[in-house]
């Protein structure tokens, strides 16, 4: 097999490569997905939606649950927001990486991944460019809801570096489930087939946990998975790290779950993803 | 001769469909080469085997000598691809999604705009590159496509089915757009199940039908082999048909069919220059017409022909396959003969 390129034609054309390069350098690589990251920050100003539904939905949340369930629960709003408030961000979080696999669906069906599939640049980079865009969704998501939650009264008791800290964790959760939602994204036919995913697995997970009440009152079999979601070390490690209570044990925890998710999933959703190519 | 693009044997299947069974294409540089195929035929898993999209079962595919699979980042720096659907990101503005690929591509930020802009407004988008992709027009968006695919100014331009859903304002801009392409130099591989827009086009054509190609040859070429023009006679009084048939079949020499549900009577004419004496003999027949038509021969016909053709070629024991594609006879067929084989294959039915 020879590789001698054929002539390069004469005209606008001579103004490419004469002849291309033969590998892609692993610099190549980020900046491919530095430009991908810039994309996906790009879509979040233009898509108005977007821009609601990550902000909007906080603001929901916390409203309705505050004063919808916190009387009930707590007894006062004011004491079931500090006590809600951070499993309201790890839920609000959880269910924005939804979105990474609504979008790398979008991107399959809408053609897009064929665009980049033919052109030279790293397999992996618009894979790891979504993911890295979508973090900074997560942050506005962390953001309204501790600025407006603040606003409801909600009050760090600790200090400023651990209640950043807390926000990290969650971050660093979210960095983790998103390489599960994206192998949704990539499984799924559909946009309808990454909802239903995140109706019937994100849900019980979501719920099933002590994000939104103690387990107390829970029946048995129920606390015995509330104690094993790794959800609730999240938020127990959130609380604790926002208005004090034990947290080192749980955030190590919930870190551990996190890399382990990593562990699994980002090879899956790599190789899937890989096949696709 | 180099080739822009060749493949060889070509076989892709998926699961028990066969997308595409031993296919050969080459084409010369500079030129379009029109791969010209009914729905399902295989042009867009040859297209997309030939971008690097994916991976034939077997045999090979090379664009600029370099194999798909094996130096897949190479050709990738060579080529651009508009599919069937407007591959464009919804979300970004026209400006940004070309910016994006100028920046994947490794053009700096600066470079990576003004590419953007100049081929905005070429594609005559100028206006629109502020505005999201997804408040645009079929034809814009298709335009903005087609644009992403030029910001690496690629030597190899895909193009599958580039012209379909367009009307028909968009469509011949599109063909101008191809011609100024090809006379900068670009190789075109244009898909299409347009007969006519393969005609315009390209100077090379394979026809292929159930991933196979069953016909390659010039416009020219291949339009003598099918008949070149179709004509259809309707007589008034439907009793005639026969007779109608029979001053048709006497007079053109070719086999003329009939179909009794629509009253019609058509035979494939390779010389218009019959069509004078065809009207004096009806009419000294004392045969009234209800409808006399002179059309371009249909996809349908052509296919119909070819298929005709091909089944005659399968029984000689140098089937062709595994050889680059080429015309199974430099010559062209007389119309007359393509057609008496279709006759006699359906007869053996």
């Amino acid at each position: 097999m020879t590789a001698i390129p054929a002539a390069v034609p004469t005209g606008p054309v001579a103004a490419g490569p004469a002849a291309p390069a033969r590998r892609l350098s692993p610099l190549t690589g980020i900046e491919n997905t530095l430009t991908l990251t810039w994309r996906s920050l790009l879509k979040i100003r233009t898509n108005m939606e977007d821009l609601v539904g990550l902000s909007l939905q906080p603001i929901m949340f916390l409203v309705l649950f505050t004063y919808v369930f916190g009387g009930a629960i707590s007894g006062s709003t004011h004491g079931y927001l500090q006590y809600a408030l951070p499993g309201l961000l790890v839920q609000s979080v959880l269910f924005a990486t939804l979105g990474t696999g609504l979008m790398l669906n979008a991107d399959i069906t809408g053609g897009v991944f064929d665009r980049f599939r033919s052109l030279p640049i790293a397999r992996w980079a618009p894979l790891a460019g979504a993911i890295l865009g979508d973090m900074a969704r997560y942050m506005i998501s962390v953001a309204v809801m501790l600025g407006f939650g603040m606003v409801l009264g909600f009050r760090i008791l600790t200090s400023p570096l651990a209640a950043a800290a807390g926000c990290a964790l969650v971050l660093g959760f979210a960095l983790a489930m998103c390489w599960i939602s994206a192998l949704i994204g990539l499984l799924a036919r559909t946009a309808q087939g990454v909802q239903v995913f995140g109706f019937t697995v994100m849900f019980p997970i979501v719920f099933a946990s002590n994000l939104l009440v103690p387990a107390r009152t829970m029946p048995g079999w129920l606390q015995a998975f509330v104690r094993v979601n790794p959800m609730s070390d999240l938020a127990t490690a959130t609380r604790g790290l926002m208005t004090g209570g034990p947290a080192a044990g749980a955030a190590v925890k919930s870190a551990l779950w996190a890399l382990g998710i990593v562990v699994v999933f980002a090879p899956i959703a790599v190789r899937v993803y890989r096949r696709k190519t | 001769m180099t080739s822009a693009f060749e493949t060889e044997g070509l076989v892709k299947r998926f699961g028990t469909t066969t997308a595409l069974a031993g296919v050969d294409l080459s084409a010369r540089t500079g030129t379009v080469f029109g791969l010209l195929g009914p729905n399902g035929a295989g042009k867009t898993t040859a297209v997309r085997i030939l971008a690097t999209l994916l991976r034939p079962d077997s045999g090979t595919a090379r664009v600029a000598g370099y194999d798909v699979v094996r130096e897949a980042y190479q050709v990738r720096q060579l080529i651009g691809l508009t599919g069937q659907y407007a591959s464009v990101d919804d979300g970004l503005t026209g400006l940004n999604n070309l910016v994006m690929i100028g920046r994947l591509l490794g053009l700096p930020r600066r470079d990576a705009k003004a590419r953007a802009v100049e081929l905005l407004a070429r594609f005559e988008l100028s206006d629109a590159a502020g505005r999201a992709a997804k408040t645009y027009s079929g034809g814009m968006r298709r335009r903005l496509d087609l644009a992403a695919s030029l910001v690496g100014r690629p030597q190899v331009l895909f193009l599958d089915e580039p012209t379909t859903g367009l009307d028909p304002s968009a469509r011949t801009d599109t063909w101008t757009m191809i011609r100024r392409l090809v006379a900068d130099g670009v190789t075109v591989l244009l898909t299409t199940q347009y007969l006519e827009e393969a005609d315009l086009l390209a100077q090379d054509i394979a026809v292929i039908d159930h991933g196979e190609v069953i016909a390659t040859g010039t416009p020219d070429q291949l339009k003598a082999r099918t008949g070149g023009q179709v004509l259809e006679v309707a007589p008034d009084d439907r009793v005639r048909l026969g007779e109608v048939a029979g001053i048709l079949m006497g007079l053109t020499g070719a086999a003329a069919e009939t179909d009794i549900a629509t009253g019609r009577v058509t035979v494939a004419v390779a010389d218009a220059a019959a069509l004078p004496e065809i009207v004096r003999r009806l009419d000294a027949s004392g045969i009234v017409l209800a409808g006399f038509a002179l059309r371009k021969t249909s996809l349908d016909e052509v296919f119909l022909a070819l298929t005709g053709h091909r089944a005659k070629h399968e029984q000689a024991p140098s089937g062709g396959r595994g050889q680059p594609a080429r015309p199974a006879s430099a010559e062209p067929v007389p119309a007359a003969a393509a057609a008496g084989s279709r006759e006699a294959e359906e007869s053996h039915r």
